[in-house]
């Protein structure tokens, strides 16, 4: 069936919202997996983040891709800028250089690096977008949210869940 | 040891509730001492006094900064002392994040501001010193009408394309290590200032994707930029270090130059540092520990920058280069000499007063110390660019010369445009970071806890408690 409802408990303590998670990896509640729950929380915060399991990021093949970039593509940009447009004489000196446009490429891979880095960001943690309507404010201060996109059915038995672990609220959207 | 003396260790009282922390750091957007609005007043008085003399330069032409073949040592001296300013800040934030310092996290942001500023007005000195600003879009590599193309054998170009990597790689990074404060100041402010933070945040909302790809992308973009801010310095010295030049031709120059930008940047920090904790109130949040933490720093750096120093001339001297010794001795002995006699004495004796916890934790005496020591790093720069001029290989060169009014008015007025856009930023930005002192005070407390409970399984002290107490949540922290 199409998950069509969302809910959002807000907790005031890390672990009750790490315990909540664990129940819902342990089929407490019948039909939801981790793979419904997101997590919205103040603080960066792997230990809690653990118990949502493996979710791959793939941010470093950005910066790979924007190393390689910058290294090569500044390389043949100014060797063959080099190549075609100096025209100040030379002295018998090679007219691209390596050595020096090594300086050059070293730092085109920087810059690669770092603004690939940055799209791979953007594009991971799809940004730029909207909060959202479940968003809460109070996660900026100092709550801990989870998010479940579940089936109809399966709202109120998840937001016993919420309550058996001490939520705060708990608010409830459906899908148009 | 005391209760007392313990809280005073503290890097941060780890009992500080998060909507505490929100309110204090926000508050700076809104609340500063008077002493914030006299200092946009000085910063508008100097930034007019330079901005005044470059119009009267820009009109009546070079001569105004003298007409003499090195009218741009003061100039290329301010931009070298900028660039250095701007090291301390993206590099030590950088390293000590990878290293996982977290001392760092109520500092970094003003830092890395400070990086970003600096090179900003770094860069007016190389269009300023070329007089005819309006030809510097000559060194831009495009595709040429006039038959030229820039040459990339010149460290000069090199400048160029590692400063704007440089500005470009800070800046971002400030952005975005400040994306959940923008998000958190979006959620607590209103008017233009909500709109603003809005846009800026990117619609941050905090969930597990994106705490962890930023995890990851603000890790990646730090280790770029350790190699990145030490290759910058050390192509800023090879604009002389490349050159035949007695004097410049040193081999030890790279990292010279990165121990000095380290040590003035070092230097800065303290400054802004205690002006910020003076402005906002931060007391709670820039503490003493903290200071004494950068104070040993910059103590370290500083013997580190005289170790090179001392390198450097003992170089010269067992060199054997006439020429090269003979600009040494005109340093120690001739025109400069109380230059370089008070750069040693600001940057290599001077922070011994470093080394006492008394002065590290008296705020005026650091004050002081932090505005002389980067006295001395500016005359350090002044040391590399002016006596070699005076005794280059060109005799039509030779001579000493001293600036006029006009080119001390803009080295002024670049610490006006300096301290302007950093105020501004502080006003405008939230210059702590609040979600990482937020983390900072959840683990210490964790850690402590579990210290104790540790303790209590030992024999040690009571009072044990587990790791998630509910003490925390009473204190307002989940």
């Amino acid at each position: 069936m199409k998950k069509t409802h969302r809910i959002l408990g807000l907790f005031s303590n890390f672990d009750e919202a790490t315990n909540a998670i664990y129940d819902i990896r342990a089929d407490k509640v019948r039909g939801v997996s981790v793979d419904d729950v997101t997590l919205i929380s103040p603080i960066e915060h792997p230990e809690v983040e653990e118990a949502l399991g493996d979710r791959p990021v793939y941010v470093q093949f950005f910066t790979m891709f924007g190393g390689l970039f910058g290294l090569i593509g500044s390389w043949l940009w100014i060797s063959s800028a080099q190549a075609t447009f100096l025209v100040q004489p030379q002295g018998g000196k090679a007219v691209v250089t390596l050595v020096s446009n090594f300086v050059l490429n070293y730092e085109m891979m920087i810059l690669g690096s770092v603004l690939f880095t940055l799209l791979g960001f953007l594009a991971g943690s799809r940004l730029p977008s909207k909060p959202g309507s479940l968003y809460s404010e109070k996660v900026s201060l100092d709550q801990i949210g989870i998010i479940l996109e579940l089936e109809q059915n399966q709202v109120e038995p998840a937001k016993s869940l919420f309550r058996a672990h001490k939520a705060l609220e708990i608010r409830e959207e459906a899908n148009k | 040891m005391n209760q007392n003396a313990l809280h005073h260790d503290k890097d941060i009282r780890d009992d500080l509730a998060w909507a505490q922390i929100n309110k204090d750091i926000l508050k700076s957007l809104e609340n500063p001492r008077r002493g914030y609005w006299y200092s946009i007043i000085v910063c508008l008085i100097l930034l007019a006094i330079g901005f005044t003399a470059e119009v009267i330069q820009y009109q009546q032409g070079m001569g105004m900064s003298k007409n003499h073949p090195h009218m741009w040592n003061l100039y290329i001296a301010t931009f070298i002392f900028w660039i250095g300013m701007s090291h301390s800040g993206t590099l030590l934030s950088a390293i000590l994040h990878i290293v996982h310092a977290d001392w760092r996290k109520p500092i970094y942001r003003f830092a890395e501001a400070m990086t970003t500023f600096s090179l900003m007005t770094a860069l007016l000195f190389p269009v300023i010193h070329l007089g005819r600003l309006w030809n510097f879009y000559w060194v831009i590599p495009y595709i040429p009408s006039r038959g030229t193309w820039p040459n990339f054998r010149s460290p000069l170009s090199w400048d160029g394309f590692a400063i704007m990597t440089y500005l470009t790689s800070s800046a971002l990074f400030l952005y975005v290590g400040m994306l959940p404060d923008l998000a958190i100041a979006r959620d607590n402010t209103t008017g233009w200032r909500k709109r603003l933070y809005s846009t800026l945040s990117l619609g941050w909302r905090g969930d597990d994707r994106q705490w962890r790809v930023f995890r990851k992308a603000y890790m990646l973009m730090a280790i770029f930029l350790i190699p990145l801010a030490v290759s910058v310095h050390s192509i800023v010295s090879s604009d002389f270090a490349m050159s035949i030049m007695p004097g410049w031709h040193v081999t030890t120059f790279p990292p010279y130059f990165v121990a000095g930008a380290l040590y003035s940047g070092c230097a800065a920090i303290i400054t802004l540092f205690i002006l910020l904790r003076y402005y906002f109130r931060w007391e709670e949040y820039m503490t003493l520990a903290i200071l004494e933490k950068i104070c040993k720093l910059t103590f370290a750096i500083a013997m580190m920058w005289t170790y090179l120093n001392l390198v450097e001339f003992a170089s010269v001297w067992y060199g054997h280069d006439v020429y090269a010794k003979e600009v040494l001795w005109g340093k120690m002995t001739g025109a400069y000499a109380p230059a370089f006699w008070s750069m040693m004495f600001f940057g290599s004796v001077l922070p011994f007063t470093l080394a006492f916890q008394k002065l590290r934790r008296h705020i005026p005496a650091m004050m002081a110390v932090s505005i002389l020591l980067n006295v001395g790093m500016w005359l350090e720069r002044w040391m590399i660019v002016s006596p070699t001029l005076s005794e280059s290989f060109y005799p039509w060169a030779w001579g000493v010369m001293w600036p006029t009014i006009t080119s001390w008015a803009i080295v002024l007025g670049s610490f006006g445009w300096f301290g302007l856009l950093f105020l501004v930023f502080v006003k405008i930005f939230p210059s702590v970071s609040m979600y990482e002192v937020k983390e900072m005070v959840y683990h210490r407390k964790l850690a402590r806890e579990k210290g104790v409970a540790h303790g209590a399984v030992h024999g040690h002290a009571g009072g044990a408690q587990p790791a998630h107490s509910p003490s925390m949540k009473k204190e307002g922290n989940p």
